[in-house]
């Protein structure tokens, strides 16, 4: 069977681009950092939490905005079940306790000098390879079809998006509270 | 702005700001969504290629990747990217090194050189492995799916965190090093 090279220039050239500003902001943002991870799953440092929220707030507002000015593109979710969106989350969870980084930040984590993930670079194809060789056991007993969701929280619960992207505001506004409610504890400003 | 660029650490918030501005800009004006997990898939049916084509050829799950997109496509090339631009951004920062085993890996499980790297490797195989059966990672799930609220994407970050908090605990603070 004819497998093509490649799925077009456009796509290459763009798709380049677009992972070197994704790079770049990965690791300006220290996220590239084992500490940082770990440190998230510990709760002790939310950095990760910081970006992900702000950029869900962020991305999400200008997606449902558009929509609502007549916008008509469609959304693009994964189609997986609910069982595999959270078991599968789970299992990532521990994989990312263990090697610190998850697979993107830790692509970009290779060019920040970690050496330590060039095994773990290996061992996410491994990861990958053993999925691709369970995937007809797993597909038939693991995944019923009937579950196949691929839904959003406003069209599941029948409400405006916006009530969960105020929500999503809200944790970043308490995340950028406490921020400055730390920072002025530590310069003296205010007594602990 | 040249100073901006040169600065070691951005504020989580602004690389918040502009990962959401990254996203959207590649879902409305490329129509892709940011993802890394299938660049590894096609790299693992890569390995197949050189070493048992007919292995690949038989695996419908591989096979199902490679006849839509082919073997590079815009996922792969953005994984590659994600390297380059890392390497540009510490290129601009202040030279830092980072340890091969890093400090709480090794408040626990010691210095060993090879204990991280087994720990990594199997990190990798757990994580890619969960990625799949998910059907995304933290940037196809949690910051593609997350913003569009789908609810994969927020219950893959309830498993995540569901277990991965817990994890991290029984791993890294169970006992000091001896």
């Amino acid at each position: 069977m004819e497998i093509p090279i490649f799925s077009g220039w456009s796509d290459l050239f763009t798709g380049l681009f677009a992972g070197v500003v994704f790079g770049f902001l990965l690791q300006k943002g220290s996220v590239t950092r084992f500490s940082t991870i770990v440190n998230q799953l510990l709760l002790h440092d939310f950095t990760v939490m910081k970006v992900m929220l702000t950029a869900i707030a962020v991305g999400g507002s200008m997606i449902y905005g558009l929509q609502y000015l007549g916008s008509d593109v469609e959304l693009n979710i994964s189609s997986t079940t609910l069982f595999s969106s959270l078991f599968g989350g789970a299992v990532f969870g521990v994989g990312m306790v263990v090697m610190g980084y998850c697979p993107g930040t830790g692509v970009a984590a290779l060019a920040d000098g970690a050496k330590d993930m060039w095994f773990g670079f290996i061992g996410m194809i491994v990861g990958a390879a053993l999925y691709a060789e369970l995937f007809p056991l797993i597909q038939n007993t693991l995944k019923p079809a009937s579950q196949l969701v691929k839904t959003t929280l406003p069209e599941y619960f029948g409400v405006s998006p916006w009530v969960f992207l105020i929500l999503v505001w809200s944790a970043v506004v308490i995340l950028v509270f406490l921020d400055r409610k730390a920072a002025s504890v530590k310069s003296g400003e205010v007594m602990a | 702005m040249l100073d901006y660029l040169k600065k070691d650490r951005w504020s989580p918030y602004i690389v918040g700001v502009l990962l959401a501005l990254l996203s959207v800009y590649c879902f409305y004006f490329l129509h892709h969504t940011l993802g890394t997990s299938t660049a590894f898939v096609r790299l693992a049916a890569l390995f197949w290629y050189w070493f048992d084509v007919e292995h690949l050829e038989g695996n419908s799950y591989y096979m199902s990747y490679l006849a839509k997109e082919g073997w590079i496509n815009w996922q792969s090339a953005l994984v590659f990217g994600v390297f380059l631009g890392s390497g540009l951004a510490k290129r601009l920062s202040k030279p830092d090194k980072q340890d091969f085993v890093p400090k709480i890996w090794k408040d626990r499980f010691g210095d060993s050189y090879i204990k991280r790297a087994v720990g990594t490797f199997l990190g990798g195989v757990i994580i890619l492995f969960g990625a799949r059966f998910a059907g995304g990672c933290t940037s196809g799930h949690i910051i593609s799916g997350g913003m569009q609220l789908a609810i994969s994407g927020w219950l893959f970050m309830i498993g995540l965190f569901g277990l991965g908090v817990p994890s991290a605990y029984l791993i890294y603070k169970a006992k000091k090093a001896r």
